[in-house]
C-alpha cells in the first residue's frame, strides 16, 4: 500500500459559512419532556397477571376446545341447543365467564405491551391503546351480558 | 520471481473485504456502506483490520477503541450482524471469504462512522446509583464479606459497560427509554451485595414503567455480552427480588 493508494474521502473542506454542516439530531436522552418515573406496582402486577392467567387459561382453553371440537362428535354437535344445555349449568357459565375475562385481559395486556414496544410516537401509542381498551371493554361487557342474560327460550 | 511466488504462497495473509457503515453528517445525511479490501492475516482481529484501513487506506474512518484488549469496552460494534468487541473478534471466525460487515451499535445516535452517542446509555447507568451506599460510620478497615456473599453477585461484576447488550435489545431500540440490560446488570451488582444498603431504592427505580418489566427475555443481551455475563438471568433475578419483596 503506497501513499498514492490512499483515498481521501470525507474532507470537511466543503463546509463553509454558506454551506454549514447539518445539525446532528439530538440523541434520545432523558429531557424535560421525558415522562417522569412512575411509582406503584402496576407493571409488576401486569407481569404477574400474564403468568398466572396464562397457567389458568391453558386448562380452561384446552378444556373448552376439547369439549367443543373433539369429544362427543366434534364441532358438528355444536348448536343452539348444545350451548343452551351447557349454559343451564352454573359450572359452565362460570367456566366461560372466567375464560372470557382472563383471555380478554390477558390478550389486551399483551397487545398493550406490543403497542408500547412498537409504537414510536406518543400520539400513535396513546390512540392505539385507547382503541384497544375500547374494544376490550366492549367485548368483555357484551360477553358477560350474554352469559348472564342468556335465554334458552328465545326462539 | 519464483522465490517471490513461493513466499507469497506461504504467506499467512488473505484478502478480506470489510463492508463498513460510513456516516459523516458534514458530507451526507445518509449513512452508506463502503467496501475496503485489504490483505490481512486471518488470525488478526477485526480491530487490527480497522486500524489497517484507518492507517493505510482511509484516515477518515472513525471508531472508538482504547485498550484494544477487551477490557475498556470502547469498541463494541455490530460485526456480521452481531454485537461484539472488535478487539475480541478474530477475522478467521467470521468466514472472511465473504464481505465482513461492520456497523455501529444500534439504538444510539450515530455521530460519525462507528461512533455513537453513549449519553443515554450512561444516563440509564447513573440512574440505578451504581455505587456503594451504606449508613453509619465508615469502618476503619475493609468491609468484610463472606466468599458466598461475594459469589452471589460475581457474574455481574464483570460488566465493562461496552453497551453491546443494551444496543442488542429490541425493547431499547424502540424509544431508548427502557433502562436496558447494562443498567440492570449494574443495579444487580449492588442489589445483591451484602455490604450495600440501598437495594430497596434500586429495586424501586427498576420497578418503573421502563424498568425490568419491559424485559421480554429474548436473550439478545446474553448472546451479545463479550464478557459472558448471564444478563437475562440477572434481570430475572431482579424481577424475582421485586416480587418476593412484595409478597
Amino acid at each position: 500500500m503506497t501513499t498514492s493508494d490512499i483515498k481521501l474521502t470525507g474532507s470537511s473542506s466543503e463546509i463553509s459559512p454558506e454551506n454549514p454542516a447539518p445539525v446532528i439530531e439530538a440523541p434520545r436522552a432523558r429531557t424535560a419532556k421525558t415522562p417522569k418515573a412512575t411509582r406503584g406496582n402496576f407493571e409488576m402486577y401486569g407481569w404477574l397477571f400474564m403468568r398466572l392467567s396464562g397457567i389458568v387459561l391453558v386448562v380452561l382453553v384446552i378444556g373448552h376446545l376439547l369439549i367443543q371440537l373433539v369429544l362427543d362428535g366434534g364441532v358438528s354437535k355444536v348448536s343452539f341447543a348444545f350451548v343452551a344445555g351447557r349454559w343451564a349449568s352454573p359450572f359452565w357459565q362460570a367456566w366461560d365467564l372466567i375464560m372470557l375475562w382472563l383471555a380478554m385481559l390477558h390478550g389486551a395486556n399483551g397487545l398493550r405491551t406490543v403497542i408500547n414496544d412498537y409504537a414510536e410516537r406518543d400520539n400513535t401509542r396513546f390512540w392505539l391503546k385507547m382503541l384497544l381498551y375500547a374494544a376490550t371493554i366492549f367485548t368483555v361487557l357484551l360477553g358477560t351480558l350474554v352469559i348472564f342474560t342468556f335465554d334458552p327460550n328465545i326462539r | 520471481m519464483d522465490k517471490v511466488e513461493a513466499e507469497s504462497a506461504a504467506s499467512p495473509y488473505i484478502t478480506a473485504t470489510f463492508r463498513i457503515r460510513r456516516f459523516n453528517p458534514e458530507i451526507a445525511a445518509e449513512a452508506v456502506w463502503e467496501d475496503f479490501t485489504i490483505e490481512i492475516d486471518p488470525k488478526e482481529r477485526v480491530l487490527d483490520a480497522l486500524h489497517k484501513i484507518k492507517w493505510d487506506v482511509d484516515g477518515t474512518l472513525t471508531f472508538r477503541r482504547s485498550c484494544a484488549h477487551g477490557i475498556c469496552g470502547s469498541d463494541a460494534m455490530r460485526i456480521n450482524g452481531r454485537n461484539r468487541l472488535a478487539c475480541k473478534t478474530l477475522i478467521k471466525d467470521l468466514s472472511p471469504e465473504k464481505p465482513i460487515s461492520v456497523e455501529p451499535i444500534k439504538g444510539l445516535t450515530v455521530l460519525k462512522d462507528l461512533v455513537v452517542d453513549m449519553d443515554p446509555f450512561f444516563q440509564a447507568y447513573r440512574d440505578v446509583m451504581p455505587f456503594l451506599i451504606t449508613s453509619g460510620n465508615e469502618p476503619t478497615r475493609e468491609r468484610l464479606q463472606s466468599a458466598a456473599d461475594r459469589e452471589r453477585f460475581d457474574d455481574t461484576t464483570k460488566c465493562i459497560l461496552c453497551a453491546a447488550c443494551t444496543s442488542s435489545c429490541p425493547v431499547f431500540w424502540n424509544d431508548g427509554q427502557y433502562f436496558g440490560p447494562a443498567a440492570i446488570v449494574n443495579a444487580h451488582r449492588f442489589i445483591f451485595d451484602s455490604r450495600d444498603e440501598a437495594g430497596e431504592q434500586r429495586l424501586e427505580i427498576l420497578n418503573d414503567r421502563d424498568g425490568v418489566w419491559r424485559c421480554r427475555t429474548t436473550f439478545n443481551c446474553t448472546d451479545a455480552c463479550p464478557r459472558g455475563i448471564e444478563v437475562t438471568k440477572a434481570i430475572q433475578e431482579v424481577k424475582r427480588a421485586l416480587i418476593t419483596r412484595r409478597f
